[in-house]
């Protein structure tokens, strides 16, 4: 049924649908009204759920390792600083093989305080082994949840549902709510691949030596490389009873296009009106939506961009000394093609600055006209800045 | 597309009229997207809230900043605050405010509607006598103005969606469509 839903609230809605057993969080700012939403659910009886209110974010990962190492479904939420809290626990829920599942709503990290959009806090956490898949608008928020569960289950890794701050956090829109029943035939009751058990008493996360623990990395890596091939499947599966399909990236108008777009989150849909604007005037001008970030979709993001003549990258994020995290992603994904496009990164809307579709036009021309990139990253719509000498 | 701005004060249900219109509006048949101004929240403070209509899916995920129309909740914010800001000329401003308390000499250009919606709040005792919460009579005064969302998809979204007094709220909205003075173009 389609309903008028905040972007938190559709998340809220996917964890009800997924009967998670355990949902663990630290309610305050940066926050959002996900674990809100669902601390009601609990409440009231809407979910048949242990809602456990911890002390950090740090504590909260670490409820969460213990709970599903039980053989419980778990979630949580967190954003910004709280997931920077978080970064060692990660670590432990991956290589634990947990396939946690939690949203993370992209906010900028302080100082100075910011709670707006940013992606630097989901991005800095690429190496931690949890998978990542950004999301456009609530719609595929709520999808995504549910389908993070049936992906994380199989390969048996954590995964991040990440989603812009206030653009997709805090808006009101549209979204079709499926019913449990759906929701059931496409998500089976979870049955972990190992649980700790009183009865049959084992350690979990044991010391390693040299003689295991590369192995143990390896297995790791291999899991990743799987998920790229069953993500399809469960997508092809979640289309087959909810007739949606978004892929691990969405090739907008790239067939033919010059100059391709490379976007993520809700630059995605601006990216689409740039397309609505420029391509009625003859301007060859594509998108190329990238969901999955982790594990990176490196085949098909060298098919969307291989012909293209110009490669741009908008990033709402940084790597301080590097350049722009997508950028740095699709640089080394083309790489080795040869004869492959030269990429142009632009940083932009940083902090939760407003990209608007006039900022992506003048990206777009400035782009049209400059047979090579000026810099490793360009920083558009910048403010004068004076400073200290 | 259509963009509307609302002006508030923390506490008055800003936020809230946006959300509600928006369900009503979706139910009306448009596609719709409401949001409220990036930031933090304080009471009593300045509040924006945003609406967007139109017969497509709404993919525009920026600030409003040239608003078709703008509802102002509390006329005391006009001391501080440009509600034109950006405005449209010949857009529609609905002022929470009796006829003739308000100053149509500053609105020039726009079209002006007004609605002693406090008064209709206190009748409904909806809030307190000190904070009137005014915001679902607006909503009725503001489907008035714009002839439309009809007033069975306002009052069924306030039944849906207000947890308390529904009955007093459907009546104070009822109430503001049928006293809204659409004042119109100020020249």
């Amino acid at each position: 049924m389609k309903k008028v839903l905040e972007g938190s609230h559709a998340v809220a809605e996917a964890v009800r649908l997924a009967k998670v057993q355990v949902i663990s969080a630290y309610p305050i700012t940066p926050q959002t009204h996900i674990v809100e939403i669902l601390s009601d659910y609990v409440t009231t009886g809407k979910m048949d759920a242990k809602y456990l209110r911890v002390e950090s974010e740090h504590s909260c990962m670490a409820a969460l390792i213990g709970a599903q190492s039980s053989g419980v479904r778990t979630f949580t939420a967190t954003s910004s600083q709280g997931l920077a809290l978080m970064h060692e626990l990660l670590h432990w829920a991956s290589g634990a093989r947990l396939p946690i599942v939690m949203a993370e709503v992209n906010r900028a990290l302080a100082p100075g305080w910011n709670i707006w959009n940013d992606q630097t806090d989901s991005l800095a956490q690429r190496d931690t082994g949890w998978m990542q898949l950004y999301c456009e608008d609530g719609q595929e928020v709520l999808d995504t949840t549910i389908q993070a569960y049936r992906l994380a289950e199989i390969v048996n890794l954590p995964a991040m549902v990440v989603l812009d701050a206030f653009y997709l956090s805090h808006t009101y829109e549209p979204v079709d709510v499926p019913d449990q029943d759906e929701v059931d035939r496409f998500l089976p009751t979870y049955e972990p691949a190992f649980i700790l058990d009183t009865k049959h008493p084992y350690s979990l996360s044991p010391l390693v030596t040299p003689n295991a623990y590369m192995e143990m990395r390896y297995d790791i890596a291999m899991a990743m490389d799987d998920a790229l091939e069953q993500f399809d499947r469960v997508e092809d599966e979640f289309a087959k009873i909810f007739d949606r399909r978004y892929g691990a990236v969405e090739a907008i108008d790239c067939e033919g296009a010059d100059i391709v777009f490379v976007t993520s989150g809700t630059v995605t849909s601006t990216g689409r009106l740039l397309l609505e604007e420029l391509r009625p005037r003859g301007e060859k001008v594509g998108v190329l939506k990238i969901k999955l970030f982790r594990p990176f979709p490196v085949e098909a993001v060298r098919r969307a961009l291989g012909k293209a003549k110009k490669v741009v990258v908008i990033d709402r994020n940084f790597s301080f000394g590097a350049s722009g995290i997508f950028a740095q992603e699709v640089r080394a994904a083309i790489c080795n093609v040869p004869g492959h496009p030269p990429v142009f990164g632009y940083i932009a809307g940083l902090g939760g600055r407003d990209i608007t579709v006039k900022l992506l036009e003048e990206i777009y021309f400035d782009v049209k006209g400059s047979s090579a990139p000026r810099k490793e990253s360009i920083w558009v719509g910048l403010q004068e800045v004076n400073r200290a000498t | 597309m259509l963009e509307i701005r609302f002006h508030g004060r923390g506490g008055q249900g800003t936020v809230v009229a946006t959300i509600l219109l928006s369900k009503a509006f979706f139910q009306a048949g448009y596609q719709v997207q409401s949001f409220p101004f990036f930031g933090v929240e304080r009471r009593g403070a300045p509040v924006e809230a945003y609406l967007r209509l139109d017969a497509k899916k709404i993919l525009l995920r920026t600030n409003v900043t040239a608003p078709d129309h703008v509802v102002v909740q509390d006329q005391t914010l006009l001391q501080s605050i440009d509600v034109t800001r950006g405005l449209k000329p010949g857009g529609w401003i609905l002022l929470n405010s009796p006829e003739d308390a308000a100053d149509p000499g500053r609105f020039r250009g726009f079209k002006l509607a007004c609605v002693d919606a406090t008064r209709i709040a206190l009748k409904h005792q909806l809030g307190t006598r000190t904070h009137p919460i005014v915001n679902t009579a607006m909503m009725g005064a503001f489907a008035r103005m714009l002839g439309t969302p009809p007033m069975e998809a306002v009052c069924n979204a306030i039944r849906e969606e207000v947890p308390s007094e529904p009955d007093a709220n459907i009546a104070a909205a009822r109430e503001a469509y049928e006293e809204v003075i659409l004042i119109g173009e100020i020249l």
